[in-house]
């Protein structure tokens, strides 16, 4: 489940990314390649797993599947947390510090 | 148990390495501008490695796997544990890293062939030809 939801989260991130410019100079591409890397790396435990398993992997037990899936979404959570943070420290749209500066001045 | 190590690892050292790369290439400008810096490719896999040992680090957390006191790794307290997490981190993390590294050199073959194709497609000196 972990790596079902990173991975959906990478591919959303890439059609935003694709499609929208706006998007592009708020630096989603770290957030696309973010997830990206960490499904690559979770895919290569789900075939060690696999290997290891074999038929149970395919056939979680429920509460694991519920485990995994908060684990998923807390994984996106602190992904776009992590997206957001240097998103507000780089500020490529100079809105930080144009707001500091405001209340500076003003 | 301590796979993430190793992309970690490997992330640190591209990090040092797309920062001299960068030096170099501030050194040294390439003459054309069209075509994307090593540097900035290097900052790719960099983006790709941290982001991916860094989520896969909270999973580590969320499992009780990673402890905020020393020895810091839960399995490396046992010596039994000890040999499994290596025999972890030799195996799935090695395979971690070697993946992301494909990947990102797909990425750049692809990148590169796109640049070549669009150089060839462009008339000569930019000049636009009448027929």
């Amino acid at each position: 489940m972990t790596l079902l939801i990173t991975c959906l989260a990478a591919v959303i991130t890439t059609v935003i990314w694709y499609t929208n410019e706006k998007a592009r100079s708020l630096k989603i591409g770290t957030l696309c390649l973010m997830f990206w890397g960490a499904s690559l790396m979770w895919l290569v435990d789900a075939v060690a797993e696999y290997l290891e398993l074999r038929a149970e992997f395919i056939t979680p037990a429920a509460a694991d599947m519920l485990n995994d899936s908060y684990l998923g979404l807390s994984v996106v959570a602190l992904g776009l947390i992590i997206w957001l943070a240097i998103v507000l420290i780089q500020d490529p749209n100079g809105t930080v510090h144009k707001t500091l500066l405001k209340k500076h001045n003003g | 148990m301590a796979c993430f190590i190793v992309p970690t690892t490997e992330a640190i050292v591209t990090t040092i390495a797309a920062k001299c790369v960068k030096k170099h290439e501030a050194a040294a400008p390439s003459a054309d501008a069209a075509v994307i810096p090593f540097s900035e490719k290097l900052g790719w896999l960099n983006k790709l490695l941290w982001g991916g040992s860094a989520l896969l680090a909270f999973e580590h957390v969320w499992h009780g796997e990673v402890t905020p006191f020393f020895p810091f790794l839960t399995a490396a307290a046992d010596a039994a544990d000890r040999a499994e997490m290596l025999h972890e981190m030799a195996t799935s993390g090695v395979a971690m890293a070697l993946l992301v590294t494909a990947v990102w050199g797909c990425m750049c073959a692809v990148v590169s062939r796109i640049q070549k194709r669009k150089k060839t497609a462009l008339p000569m000196n930019g000049e636009v030809q009448h027929t």
